[in-house]
């Protein structure tokens, strides 16, 4: 099991390591130089910029529509997040504990939503949405986004829940324990890195979302991030976009690789629990 | 899960009942907003989808049946934007499958470094899709990519169909590899060293010992992983809507559905387009299940 490994061994590896680590920086590298260009040398097609410049993100930051759009994305991330967490946890705290009629029925309508094409639901949404007055509004992208964080948070939670030793909630309470200090200090720290976990990855589903925001919004109103930064193209006082497209690029992609630089190990098993555990 | 031995047969019963309605109040917030948000507008959809239903002229609004259903398989926009998201689909999933097995291999074999690369490889799996496809988009237009400089003098790959619906392809296969990695991954650690070390002591070269002892038992694994990322593949629409919009018929069913929802206002056809797109993924996800024995992960124990 642990034998030392040899030089030449080691030596493949930090080869195969380097190979992976190209791949999955270079493409996020480049946005980034891109938006540290000076925009007088966007078209020298250089990989590195050969002129520095925090213009870019100067000018996003004093774009009103991209600042909304990313106080948007923020509110109704973070709002359908929680709620699919509160929810979710109810539901897959069932699943995984009690028996009760419909359980499979439950588990099967998650998977179907899972796997829906979401444009399916953006045509008839389109039309609903605007008849409730519900149309770009926070609401209006709220809904379905708990709608589709909800599988990946039920079946998230309740691998991680079939995993928890509940005995030991009892034990705790023979050792004299009232119920709330055995739910809180013995049931809560084994649950709660499992719903840490399940609440990134919704965030990540919700920060992720292009096709729902640019449907269901018309105005900054309501319009997410990444919508927002769609925009850009041709309609704004920029005169080229491209360096505050990038620069955006970088802005709303630097939460998340905050969250998977802390929560790695997490996020693994979060993303890989629901599909072994079948 | 186990419930404590009851004494009597009537407690029983009634602890049942107790179990039963506490899960159902539990599961009914979950349930209720799945169904609300999905049921009627998928009912609502099949119902806009037999009308003439135009938003620019809303006054000719009229029952139709299944004319709209005519017009769109008749259409040949619809029928290049199927055959391009199918294209999409098999070869970016394909790819994938192959990048994925190496990736989760190094992932899982590392014996160096290995939280750095299980680190780096969820950064592709967590960046904005559309923030990503602009990198790309930025690096293949002439002047200004670098990956645009490597080509001859005068090419310009996202304005040609076949290079366009490549670049597409890559960006896909690129933000995705890692999400298939990982659920490779999972399958792999589910296999007992033992076995692969028998096999290696029985005379079994590397690759024999994954071609013939890894690869079967992480069938489930790899059934799984397929269905999710080709029923994935299928709705594609934030790479093509950033690097082509559809343009050079590049679009993909979903792009196509939204141009005429969005852009034309044609409630009629943009809702048809849905439910036959509905229709396609149910028939995937039906040959996936019933043809190729998939489990429905959370259908088994």
């Amino acid at each position: 099991m642990m034998e030392r490994p040899d030089r030449k061994r080691v030596t493949s590896w930090v080869v195969i390591n380097t190979v992976v680590v190209l791949y999955a920086m270079i493409p996020v590298l480049w946005i980034a130089s891109l938006s540290f260009k000076d925009p007088s040398t966007f078209t020298d097609g250089s990989f590195i910029p050969r002129k520095w410049t925090l213009d870019n993100y100067a000018g996003i930051f004093e774009n009103d529509d991209f600042v909304r759009g990313l106080v948007n994305s923020i509110g109704i991330g973070l709002i359908s997040t929680f709620v699919a967490i509160v929810f979710g946890t109810m539901a897959a705290y069932a699943i995984a504990r009690l028996t009760f009629p419909g359980k499979r029925l439950l588990i099967g309508v998650s998977l179907l939503i899972a796997m829906f094409p979401q444009i399916s639901l953006v045509s008839p949404l389109f039309q609903i949405e605007r008849a409730l007055g519900l149309f770009n509004t926070w609401p209006g992208l709220i809904l379905p986004y708990i709608t589709f964080a909800l599988p990946l948070t039920i079946y998230t939670l309740s691998a991680f829940f079939r995993e928890i030793p509940w005995e030991l909630e009892k034990a705790a309470k023979m050792d004299g324990a009232t119920p709330f200090q055995a739910f809180w200090q013995v049931i809560v720290p084994l649950a709660a890195p499992g719903m840490v976990t399940t609440a990134i990855l919704a965030f990540i589903f919700c920060w992720n979302d292009f096709l729902f925001a640019i449907s269901l919004t018309s105005s900054n109103a309501a319009r997410t991030a990444p919508a927002t930064i769609s925009f850009f193209t041709g309609s704004t006082q920029f005169e080229d976009p491209t360096g505050s497209i990038s620069a955006a690029a970088v802005v709303i992609t630097i939460p998340i690789v905050i969250f998977v630089l802390f929560f790695q190990r997490r996020i693994v098993a979060g993303l890989t629990s629901g599909a072994v555990k079948g | 899960m186990t419930t404590p031995a009851p004494a009597t047969r009537r407690a029983l019963t009634e602890g049942q009942r107790s179990e039963r309605r506490l899960g159902l109040w539990l599961c009914a917030p979950a349930a209720l907003i799945m169904v609300l948000v999905t049921g009627w507008p998928i009912v609502y959809s099949v119902l806009l989808s037999l009308q003439r239903y135009d938003l620019r002229f809303p006054d000719d609004r009229a029952w139709v049946g299944l004319s709209n259903y005519a017009v769109v398989l008749t259409n040949e926009f619809w029928w290049s934007a199927f055959w391009v998201t199918l294209v999409i689909t098999v070869i970016s999933v394909s790819i994938e499958l192959v990048l994925g097995m190496l990736l989760a291999l190094a992932m899982y074999r590392a014996i160096v470094g290995r939280g750095l690369v299980r680190t780096v490889v969820l950064i592709p799996y967590g960046i904005v899709t559309v923030a990503a496809a602009y990198g790309w988009k930025y690096a293949w237009t002439p002047g200004t990519g670098w990956l645009a400089a490597m080509l001859p003098e005068g090419t310009a790959p996202l304005t040609d169909r076949v290079s366009a619906i490549a670049i597409i392809i890559l960006a896909e296969v690129w933000k995705t590899t890692p999400f298939m990695a990982l659920l490779l991954m999972a399958g792999m650690a589910v296999v007992p060293e033992e076995l692969l070390r028998a096999a290696s002591m029985d005379g079994a070269t590397r690759w024999q010992g994954f071609a013939h002892v890894l690869l079967p038992l992480m069938k489930p694994a790899i059934l799984v992983a397929l269905l999710f990322r080709t029923l994935d593949a299928f709705r594609i629409f934030d790479n093509i809507y950033v690097l082509t919009n559809g343009s050079q018929n590049t679009a993909s069913v979903s792009i196509t559905a939204y141009h005429n929802l969005i852009g034309g206002l044609n409630l009629g056809i943009g809702n048809t387009m849905s439910v036959l797109i509905l229709i396609s993924v149910a028939i995937i996800a039906v040959v996936f299940i019933v043809g190729f024995g998939t489990a429905a992960p959370g259908s088994g124990r």
